[in-house]
């Protein structure tokens, strides 16, 4: 199944839906389903109001596109500016944190399988010493992917293991580090302030590293997304967002909603477990999957 | 939990209660507000709307509006409303019958259901004595079953895996099999994460639970979760079923919204909440006691147990003989630092008393506890015994030794003193002294 399809899968109940008031025109009715969609997709309050307000002068200047257009164009334009990545570092050290289950590791294993793809070489360091079992399940990724991985027993300071590897990668000249952390809730201040540590221990083992650090959200989340994204930026600054789990009937849009909030790339989306579903973020179909699109 | 949908709607109550005379202009600002307040929490849209469009239709009525004090009749109305959107009665897992009882957990990746079988079979063994038994039947996700296995260690439950097994069905049938051999009376099967639209996923689950026969099957939701934990509830109690819900990562700032959607769609009670990151952290669901924090009424009766729990009926009788003589020293002091910190972060029990009993502005920084603690670990026995002996060379070397300054150490000192005076004058007004009974 390819992305078009799996992101097609969510939108098929909300075309149901569309296709009913179809033929009805414009009116308070299409307001209403408008509203209903940008709420269902977890766009938020404010934003759903921000966004009706617009569509409403838009749909005056423009009532031969479909509504549904309308609304998606508004939706691209209020999406953050999505400058594309690189960096000259060697290796570039990536951080990746986020709350407990959002997918941080199967997003590294993906991540990391990218990168070889383009030939270019990568470590997958576990600095998640608190899980249970964190490491074996990196290490099997590495195994499976055929890309080294450096672990530590559980219990080990995070900030070490995150030395060592950036160290380790150093020695063997790999291209790319990428550091996995243990999820946590950001309410949690003692872990807050560990995450904190092992973002200073990357820049002590390497001038300049993290080179960038993202935040892995679930795509399901609600209107926690931006508190969320916020008290884990008082503690490190988060550079880029990935959203996983899109593969379902979750949409999102929280997601959407703090990184315009916040002014921070949305990267790549999780599409599925699969060796293609980390995806590079594309806003046009990302808002289409929202509003159900045009197909 | 609750803590900003408690905010908005305490806004609101106050706006409406201060009134005398309310128009339908008043009430359908105040129901734009409350819709507000249920969307911003993640309740479930059509669940926000239904919400509103019930409290409006009994609050517009001719009584409420000629009542004497019309806005406090709203307000009652929509506490009303959330109570019966919770549902009342808490609602306890159904073991009864021949063992083992099965408990079946489901839900989408991530949504924390390794981490609930363990805190499950944690609680089931303390507060129901069951021996249970915590099955990996998740073979999906790499280094699942050691996970599982770690967890199981931690809560003191029996552990079942097979790890060549490619079936989880089999793997179930297996556990069970050997559970009733072992003496186990629950087994709790966790089961891989699975999205609703998996056609596949879904269709294996449906076997391991035709094969598990569950007495419960609990799906288990992730507390962060927006709108769609409605459509995933929905989806899976039609195609797999379930008899209730945990709600997972449900600390601090959670919005809770998927808690109050989650009955109204489903029809299907919660039964635990998950909150922190240990073993301990499941508690069974009351939903008269979640509708009090969410209407800034407080969870006295939550609170109570947390302090019982950490009760001790020998500390006790020690600490009042203390109080008693006016021996009360600083390890004393310290051993009490120490129950406070385990009951749980200082906002987290702010937040279970009633509105008008929290202290104001307050952003208690549990972390003053740990530097309490730190400074009286650096002290040798002999200071923490008779602390009038720590002289000003004694105050910098356990400065240096906690890593804080002398001012802390003599802070500290004057909170004990402070402590130890209270106490006195608690012995000798009758009967205080109960106080820690």
């Amino acid at each position: 199944m390819n992305l078009r399809e799996k992101l097609k899968k969510s939108r098929d109940a909300l075309n149901r839906k569309l296709g009913l008031v179809f033929g009805e025109g414009v009116d308070e009715n299409t307001l209403e389903l408008a509203e209903e969609i940008l709420l269902a997709s977890d766009l938020g309050w404010e934003l759903t109001e921000l966004v009706l307000e617009r569509f409403r002068k838009e749909f005056k200047l423009n009532r031969d596109s479909s509504w549904k257009v309308i609304l998606v164009d508004i939706l691209e334009e209020l999406l953050p500016e999505n400058k594309s990545w690189s960096s000259d570092a060697k290796p570039a050290v990536t951080m990746v944190v986020g709350v407990n289950g959002a997918g941080k590791t199967t997003t590294i294993a993906r991540l990391s399988q990218a990168i070889t793809r383009d030939g270019h070489s990568v470590l997958m360091g576990c600095a998640d010493t608190y899980r249970a079992a964190a490491s074996e399940q990196l290490a099997l990724w590495g195994e499976r992917l055929g890309i080294p991985v450096h672990t530590s027993i559980e219990g080990t300071d995070p900030g070490s293991v995150t030395f060592d590897a950036i160290k380790k990668a150093q020695t063997l000249k790999l291209d790319h580090v990428i550091i996995d952390t243990a999820g946590r809730l950001p309410t949690q201040k003692g872990l807050m302030d560990e995450l904190s540590k092992v973002y200073r221990v990357a820049g002590k083992a390497m001038e300049g590293a993290p080179h960038r650090v993202l935040l892995v959200l679930d795509g399901t989340v609600g209107q926690n997304a931006l508190p969320q994204a916020q008290q884990f930026m008082k503690f490190i600054p988060v550079t880029d967002i990935v959203v996983t789990k899109l593969d379902g009937t979750a949409k999102g849009g929280s997601v959407f909603a703090m990184a315009r909030e916040l002014n921070l790339p949305i990267r790549y989306i999780g599409v599925g477990e699969g060796a293609d579903d980390l995806v590079v973020f594309d806003g046009r179909t990302f808002v289409e999957a929202i509003v159900g699109g045009n197909d | 939990m609750f803590d900003k949908l408690a905010d908005r709607l305490g806004q609101t109550f106050k706006n409406l209660s201060g009134k005398g005379v309310l128009s339908e202009s008043n009430i359908s600002d105040a129901m734009r507000e409350i819709r507000r307040a249920l969307l911003e929490a993640d309740v479930n849209f059509k669940v926000a709307k239904k919400f509103v469009a019930e409290v409006t239709e009994k609050a517009t009525g001719e009584r409420v509006l000629k009542s004497l004090s019309p806005g406090q009749q709203v307000v009652k109305i929509v506490n009303e409303q959330i109570v019966e959107l919770l549902g009342s009665n808490a609602e306890k897992l159904e073991l009864t019958g021949k063992p083992p009882h099965v408990i079946l957990l489901l839900g989408l990746q991530g949504s924390g259901k390794t981490t609930t079988a363990a805190r499950l079979a944690y609680l089931l063994q303390k507060k129901q004595n069951r021996r249970c038994m915590v099955v990996a039947a998740d073979l999906q996700r790499p280094a699942a079953i050691d996970q599982l296995e770690v967890m199981a260690k931690k809560a003191g439950a029996s552990f079942y895996c097979d790890r060549n097994e490619k079936d989880p069905a089999e793997v179930t049938r297996a556990a069970i099999h050997k559970a009733g051999l072992a003496y186990n009376d629950v087994v709790i099967v966790d089961t891989a994460g699975r999205l609703h639209v998996d056609s596949d996923l879904m269709e294996e689950l449906e076997r391991v639970k035709a094969v598990a026969k569950p007495d419960e099957s609990l799906l288990v939701l992730d507390g962060l979760s927006g709108q769609d934990a409605v459509n995933v509830a929905l989806e899976f109690n039609e195609q797999i079923g379930f008899s209730g819900a945990v709600l997972t990562k449900m600390d601090g700032d959670s919005r809770g919204g998927a808690a109050l959607s989650f009955r109204a769609v489903t029809g299907k009670p919660i039964k635990f909440v998950g909150i922190g990151e240990s073993v301990t952290g499941l508690e069974e669901f009351d939903p008269s006691r979640m509708a009090g924090r969410i209407l800034g009424m407080g969870d006295i009766v939550g609170l109570a147990e947390k302090a019982q729990e950490m009760f001790d009926a020998k500390e006790a009788t020690k600490l009042q003989k203390k109080i008693k003589t006016n021996s009360f020293n600083l390890e004393d002091f310290r051993k009490e630092l120490v129950k406070i910190k385990k009951m749980g972060s200082l906002n987290e029990l702010m937040a279970m008393l009633p509105k008008g009993m929290r202290p104001a502005g307050a952003d208690l920084d549990s972390s003053q506890f740990t530097q309490m603690e730190a400074l009286i670990n650096s002290m040798t026995t002999r200071e923490r015994l008779r602390p009038e002996i720590i002289n000003g060379s004694r105050r910098k070397r356990i400065a240096k030794g906690s890593g804080r300054t002398v001012s802390d150490v003599n802070r500290l000192l004057k909170e004990y003193r402070t402590m130890k005076k209270m106490m006195k004058r608690m012995r000798s007004t009758r009967g205080m002294a109960s106080m820690f009974r």
